[in-house]
């Protein structure tokens, strides 16, 4: 925080905060309707031009990366001040008692705009069922919070189209949903770990939210925009510059090969492979945007995505302290099941 | 003399609470008892359900992610 605003009454800082959100807001706008002659510009200047591999890479990387900073920047900021809203306290209040079906549905939608870090899974997922939401509506937040990501639908409308995001919100939260729905039905509440049950059968205290002002809400924003677009944006470079290598030096349709719509294994492997893969979605779209640029069919790359997120190892292993191995088993099952069918609908369709 | 307790299970936000709670500590000559709470049923008992939670003398004064200074010189 800066020294000189200190002083100053929170109403005048507040002042100030949207004075710079405004000014920054025309900035963002202005820089984002620039960006082809940015990276014609850069080109230009380094002599090179498109029609040649080495032009397109350069190119791409340069339309890309302000591109994929500017659209990240903006919807974090947005996402950061939203999230105080969805305080976990907040959103468990929401879904307490709720039944299943409704209760699913909400679950996943709020498992959007709730802040999640699969650090607190556990305590969330705890806390969850201590105030009486049901098993199968945790697990639709539990799936839906970390695989529909701001992040990931951001760098998809950036490199996509409002469509693929669109569709992959869609497709997540049916995961989400029917997933939840499905492990609600199979009623495994007595796999969870003996100590998990002695908590809920127990009284457990329940924290409440926070009240926070706007002043403070603008303030979780920025520090949303440092945490994230700090920590990510050396997978942007990186996988941009893979993304770029690939788009101007690999043949067209070298990937319809082993991922196109025709390879009929290639989903299942494509969840596979999602698994261990613990990254975050700004290292992996730009990847994903290159594939699917030389022929890699969209459901295999959204099924692949969706593992990555929703289905990782070390999330598991964090989860297993209060699941015992049957209903982390039944989880990955479900999940991998639901991921599997998008993935076939998807190349299917499309 | 306050006893304070983060809560949480070893994540990067957890030990940059104990690093800023010691810090203003340190700064404006409070005594504290600092104690990390690893156990997920120690921590679930508190009822957080975001880590790092701060728990200053039996009550959960913060929970989600690293405080902001200002809020910590508040508390002490």
């Amino acid at each position: 925080m800066n020294p000189a605003a200190m002083g100053r009454s929170p109403a005048t800082r507040l002042g100030l905060w949207l004075a710079g959100l405004a000014l920054g807001g025309v900035l963002w706008v202005a820089a984002y309707s620039h960006l082809g002659e940015f990276a014609d510009a850069v080109i230009g200047v380094f002599g090179l031009s498109r029609r040649t591999p080495l032009g397109e890479a350069v190119h791409f990387f340069f339309y890309d990366t302000p591109k994929v900073l500017l659209l990240l920047t903006g919807i974090v900021f947005v996402i950061g001040v939203v999230q105080t809203f969805f305080s976990p306290e907040r959103t468990r209040a929401l879904l307490s008692g709720r039944r299943e079906g409704l209760g699913n549905v909400l679950a996943a939608s709020l498992g959007i705009v709730t802040p999640f870090c699969s650090c607190s899974a556990v305590p969330l997922f705890i806390g969850f069922l201590s105030a009486g939401v049901p098993l199968g509506v945790t697990f639709s937040f539990l799936i839906s919070a970390p695989m529909v990501n701001e992040v990931a639908l951001v760098l998809l409308f950036g490199m996509f189209g409002w469509q693929v995001a669109g569709l992959y919100l869609g497709m997540g939260l049916l995961v989400a949903i029917v997933a939840g729905l499905v492990i609600g039905r199979l009623k495994m509440e007595r796999y969870l770990e003996d100590w998990v049950q002695q908590i809920l059968s127990g009284q457990m205290a329940q924290a409440v939210g926070e009240q926070l002002s706007w002043l403070e809400r603008l303030q979780v924003g920025a520090a949303h925009v440092r945490e994230i677009v700090g920590k990510v944006w050396p997978y942007v470079l990186a996988g941009i510059g893979l993304g770029a290598g690939i788009h101007g030096y690999v043949p067209e349709d070298f990937m319809a090969a082993f991922m196109g719509r025709d390879v009929w294994w290639a989903v299942p492997a494509a969840v596979l492979l999602g698994v261990p893969m613990y990254t975050n979605a700004a290292g992996i779209i730009p990847i994903v945007e290159a594939l699917i640029g030389k022929g890699a069919a969209l459901g295999t790359v959204l099924a692949f995505m969706m593992a990555v997120f929703a289905l990782s190892a070390p999330e598991m292993i964090i989860m297993r302290k209060a699941l015992k191995p049957t209903l982390i088993a039944t989880f990955a099952a479900v999940v991998a099941t639901g991921i599997l069918l998008v993935g076939y609908v998807f190349n299917w369709l499309l | 003399m306050h006893n304070i307790k983060v809560l949480g299970t070893g994540c990067a936000n957890c030990r940059a609470t104990v690093a800023l709670i010691e810090a203003v500590a340190r700064e404006k000559g409070v005594a504290i008892t600092l104690e990390k709470v690893e156990s997920l049923p120690e921590i679930m008992r508190h009822g957080v359900m975001s880590t790092p939670g701060v728990v200053i003398d039996g009550r959960v004064v913060h929970a989600g992610g690293v405080p902001a200074r200002s809020k910590v010189e508040g508390w002490l």
